[in-house]
């Protein structure tokens, strides 16, 4: 006899409310052990792994990575042995055989039937469970199926007075229907949804289909598609009902907003700008690109930019550094970072010592920066110490802009598009590649000559990429 | 600094730490196997409980994986009369004073304030303001000094005080003053210092110009380093200065330099302010396989590492088992212990209280 067991999401931290799910360890049908790792969350203040309070078979994942859930929600059913020794540690949501399907509905429903005056979680997620966790107030709005009712956040003691009520599911259920079957090794898909993944650059191995039998639709490419829509809108939602949305600070986004804050209210911007030629910097990349030496590296001109950058800071060491209020320190190493946009918010991760690196080495850098940071596997470690910034929003197909200095650097490079346009040669209007580079100084430290040389000194490199043998 | 046990698990004495070593001669096989035990056991209801609290079953827990040399060997280096004035992160300790181990997870499950009763256990209850405990020592170390428990040579009789602490609070003027106290009283005391060089997320470099075990020089407190990670040193340096201190000879500050392994505790993120790297250098100095090192050249075989194992596997299930079960306390409790006498402002808390869960019906109310 088997029975299904709930792990509701607890409180990891002191009194958090609510964590993100980032990454699943285990799917449907594995057989999970107790304290095996079988989910990552992020809370407001930490990235944390759960161990599984259960031995038994995952019968059903039940939030989603990048969803944000409240404490004491569940977040995954396991099958379990129903035998004596687990009874205290599981949750025993009894039986409704005939409909399956509908089984997590009956619990709402049930759930709803039990007890008007419905409990909301407590904010500590351990479980003193009964009368004192469970006795909070009903709070206006507060939802939360499909828990059920007097579920503390941790686990439910069964002996509690208002899990009797609970509705139960069958063995059935929790094995059959609940899920679809696993889907075959391959992916399914048809070719234009294939063509579709393949453009938005989506792993479709990494996308689970809602379509019949586990196929993936052109709507779970789209919402896998993550990554895309940072850079451009996919599509154009309908036009929404509500007049506002209110969307929480939090998270990212607290750690972004704190971060410019600081930065713009501590460290007098400055920022200038200059429109160059870059045809020869896209030769020279065409012709990296085809070179034996850099097959299989991605070879951009952020590299070009990059390794224009570090020349520019030799010849301008004061750009590369950090102000204290009693001391300039000049760093003598270059700790690169890259602004990248990641589908977890903005983040600059850093190359560190990317002075002392040959062309080859510095472009598998990004690359391994850029790849670290779409996983959304970059450390805190990665982020600091940093000593000057690039942000390349020529990605997003604008020209310039202002950047922000992360805080601590003295001087932001910020890539626009490069693109065809007319330029002046030799007093005739031709096509060219161009592109407008602009920079931000904390003023505190860079005057305008050395952020006028500094930048004219990158303008030279990506007009002559060749200076760089200098 | 002390070490008997270098990190390859090699004894070995260096000419001025003698005095020390012959602690180690008064040992036999049977203290080195339960000096092992005991660690092991530590470790693993740890790693035990550090799961249960992501599982949600405990409010907060404290890991004190790294220091287990630290502790036990300390621990068993404290007299039997001894009084002990721990921080929150003294599992080891308590574990070698007889402590019941869910005596601890029900205090940070929140089923009560504190599970033993000091004058029973001589093992005080944690503290969870850091440095309050260094003062609650001294002043019960000047009270035993008071009633002339010290200096009789009457080992049943005298006794001495030992107070844990870590890198952290020695910022806190709590442990300054304690210094200067228990030097100007001449009291029986031992603090002991485990630095495990994170206070929280400020390094020690952030805390202190010169080593710890200096601190209290100039207060008039003598003190050494040992190696945090070397258990024998540990013991042998704790039970020395524990017998000074019981003798007459004032207090005395012990360093031992360990590392936290894990987080400070179970809410914050040791990564975002410390190196991988560094914790991979201490991971490699691990107390535990130190000491398994050196056990296994004096002979002792796979048989009894096989049976440690075992005890873990046992107690880890009886530790979650017995969480678990644990049945939560009556609200009353709340209000019981806050006066010895009854008080009338929280007699009408408790009423407003009862009203309350009366609001809301019979499910509220077992």
């Amino acid at each position: 006899m088997t029975k299904l067991a709930f792990f509701n999401l607890p409180d990891v931290g002191e009194g958090l409310t609510e964590a993100e799910i980032v990454s699943w360890k285990v799917k449907a049908g594995d057989t999970v052990s107790v304290n095996q790792i079988i989910v990552e969350i992020e809370t407001a203040k930490s990235l944390v792994e759960l161990p599984c309070p259960f031995a038994g078979v995952v019968s059903e994942l039940m939030a989603k990575e990048g969803d944000t859930v409240e404490v004491g929600n569940p977040i995954i059913s396991v099958t379990v042995p129903d035998t004596a020794n687990n009874s205290a540690v599981t949750t025993s949501i009894p039986v409704i055989a005939e409909n399956a399907a509908s089984a997590h509905q009956a619990v709402a429903d049930a759930a709803a039937s039990v007890s008007v005056e419905a409990k909301n979680p407590t904010l500590v997620g351990y479980g003193v469970s009964n009368s004192v966790a469970n006795s909070r107030r009903r709070r206006p709005g507060a939802v939360n199926p499909p828990v059920a009712p007097g579920a503390s956040p941790g686990f439910t003691n069964p002996s509690a007075p208002a899990t009797t009520a609970i509705p139960v599911i069958a063995e059935a259920a929790a094995q059959g229907a609940l899920n679809l079957p696993a889907t075959p090794d391959g992916v399914i898909a048809k070719p234009p949804v294939r063509k579709l993944a393949k453009d938005l650059n989506v792993d479709l191995a990494k996308i689970s289909g809602t379509g019949l039998g586990g196929e993936i639709t052109r709507e779970d490419v789209m919402g896998g598609a993550q990554q895309a829509s940072v850079f451009r809108n996919l599509s154009t939602p309908a036009p929404k009902s509500e007049r506002e949305e209110r969307i929480p600070v939090k998270g990212v986004r607290k750690a972004i907003a704190n971060a410019m804050v600081s930065s713009a209210f501590t460290a007098p911007h400055v920022s200038i700008f200059v429109d160059v030629d870059a045809t020869r910097t896209m030769e020279y990349v065409k012709r990296l690109k085809v070179s034996t030496d850099f097959a299989g590296v991605k070879v951009t001109p952020l590299l070009i930019m990059a390794k224009a950058m570090i020349w520019a800071i030799r010849r301008n060491p004061m750009v590369n550094s950090t102000f204290t209020d009693e001391e300039i320190i000049v760093h003598n190493f270059v700790n690169f970072g890259i602004a990248a946009a990641t589908p977890r918010g903005l983040i600059v991760p850093n190359i560190k010592d990317a002075d002392k690196m040959s062309m080859l080495e510095l472009a598998e850098a990004i690359g391994q920066l850029a790849a670290t940071a779409r996983d959304g596997k970059t450390t805190p470690a990665d982020m600091k110490d940093g000593t000057i910034t690039i942000t390349n929003i020529g990605v997003f197909g604008v020209d310039t802009g202002t950047p922000i200095l992360n805080p601590g650097e003295v001087a932001i490079v910020a890539l626009g598009s490069i693109r065809p346009k007319p330029w002046v040669v030799n007093n005739e209007i031709q096509v060219r590649q161009v592109t407008t580079i602009g920079a931000t100084f904390d003023h505190r430290v860079v005057d305008g000559d050395v952020a006028s040389r500094f930048v004219q000194d990158v303008a030279s490199v990506i007009e002559e990429p060749a200076l760089l043998l200098d | 600094m002390v070490q008997l046990l270098t990190p390859d698990g090699e004894y070995g004495v260096a000419k001025q730490w003698g005095e020390y070593a012959k602690y180690i001669d008064k040992l036999t096989e049977a203290d080195f196997l339960k000096f092992y035990r005991d660690m092991a056991r530590m470790r693993r209801f740890d790693k035990e409980a550090e799961a249960l609290q992501r599982q949600g079953q405990l409010g907060l827990w404290i890991p004190a994986i790294g220091q287990e040399a630290a502790q036990i060997g300390s621990g068993y280096g404290v007299g039997h009369n001894d009084h002990i004035f721990p921080s929150y992160r003294e599992h080891g300790v308590a574990i070698t004073h007889g402590i019941d181990l869910m005596s601890i997870l029900k205090m940070l499950r929140g089923v009560n304030h504190g599970g033993w009763n000091p004058e029973e256990t001589r093992f005080h209850l944690y503290a969870i303001v850091l440095g309050s405990q260094v003062l609650h020592a001294t002043g019960y170390a000047m009270g035993v000094k008071m009633d002339g428990k010290v200096g009789n040579g009457n080992l049943e009789d005298d006794l001495a005080v030992i107070s844990y602490f870590g890198d952290g609070a020695t910022a806190e003027g709590d442990v300054s003053e304690s210094f200067l106290f228990a030097a100007i009283n001449d009291s029986p005391i031992v603090f002991f210092c485990q630095n495990n060089q994170w206070a929280i997320s400020s390094s020690v470099a952030s805390q202190t110009k010169v080593p710890l075990y200096q601190r209290g020089a100039g207060f008039g407190v003598p003190g050494i380093r040992i190696d945090g990670n070397d258990i024998l040193a540990s013991y042998a340096v704790t039970a020395k200065h524990m017998d000074e201190a019981r003798e007459g000879a004032g207090p005395f500050l012990i360093e031992a330099l360990t590392y936290r392994i894990g987080a400070h505790t179970t809410s914050d993120d040791p990564t975002k302010y410390r190196d991988s790297a560094e914790v991979e250098y201490w991971k490699a100095r691990d107390p535990l396989a130190r000491f398994e090192t050196f056990l296994r050249r004096q002979g002792i075989k796979q048989d009894f590492f096989d049976e440690v194992a075992e005890a873990g596997e046992k107690l880890s299930t009886e530790i979650r088992e017995a969480t678990f079960a644990l049945p939560a306390p009556p609200v009353e409790h709340m209000f019981k212990y806050v006066y010895s006498e009854p008080h009338p402002l929280i007699e009408e808390q408790l009423e407003w209280l009862h009203k309350y869960e009366a609001g809301f019906g019979e499910a509220a109310h077992e």
